[in-house]
């Protein structure tokens, strides 16, 4: 199976981008593929923890909780989270903090890469 | 693996969003990636600003003073600085009207690089060369 490695940056609220990354992410998976995702800018904002599902909003941290429960490397980076007031202690348990060179390396191991910019 | 080629590909305005400087920092995060790599691999960025994307990048930015941020001005520079290497669309400079004498330079830290401002056929070959693109 292949490698995929995905770069996110629209935010959870205000796009549809960062729901489609995560169905995407959800779909690959489970055809066995590994799969890293790197998020940076806005969607950094959705790694914080106790998220409340309002259904007016979309929401991040129960697939996420499921990607990562099913072996999905989730990376924010650590600068924009920080940036949001989100610190590490609040985030969402397994997901790892760090520099933009982890998605580099991502890339680097990765069959495919699809970025997704952002807004 | 080897080397990996990344274009990185700006189509944005800076400082309109924060993906267009993001384009940037990720791009010079290939300094520090080779720790997570094995001996001998390596990635190598492009950085290339096409579109509204060439919006932003002249020099005499005062976005410190204005915004209390870093400005692209310095961003350039240090990416010239580490040998990055920076393409600038040649037409879409002309359609905004923009000279490629208002672009920035590193020589005052000691930067060898230059900006180099190409026709669109360069960055579509750099697209071409990549292994991946990426789009900002």
């Amino acid at each position: 199976m292949g490698k995929l490695a995905m770069g996110v940056y629209p935010g959870l609220v205000g796009s549809a981008c960062y729901d489609f990354a995560l169905k995407l992410a959800d779909a690959a998976a489970n055809k066995g593929h590994k799969v890293s995702i790197w998020f940076s800018g806005n969607a950094t904002g959705s790694v914080k923890a106790h998220q409340k599902h309002l259904k007016d909003y979309s929401t991040g941290e129960k697939y996420l909780t499921s990607l990562l429960e099913r072996g999905v490397e989730i990376c924010t980076c650590e600068a924009c989270t920080i940036a949001r007031g989100v610190q590490k202690p609040e985030g969402i348990e397994k997901i790892k903090w760090s520099a933009m060179h982890w998605y580099l390396g991502s890339i680097h191991a990765a069959d495919r890469v699809l970025h997704i910019g952002g807004e | 693996m080897g080397d990996v080629k990344c274009a990185f590909l700006v189509q944005r305005p800076q400082y309109k969003g924060e993906t267009s400087r993001l384009a940037l920092t990720h791009a010079l995060a290939y300094q520090t990636v080779e720790i997570l790599l094995e001996d001998g691999d390596t990635v190598t960025p492009t950085l290339n600003f096409v579109g509204e994307g060439v919006l932003g990048l002249t020099k005499g930015q005062k976005a410190m003073e204005a915004y209390g941020i870093t400005s692209t001005e310095s961003h350039l520079k240090n990416c010239l600085l580490v040998d990055l290497d920076i393409y600038v669309c040649k037409e879409d400079l002309d359609r905004f009207g923009i000279k490629e004498d208002q672009l920035p330079d590193a020589d005052e830290m000691g930067a060898e690089k230059k900006i180099n401002v190409v026709p669109f056929s360069t960055i579509q070959k750099n697209m071409e060369e990549a292994n991946h693109v990426l789009f900002f």
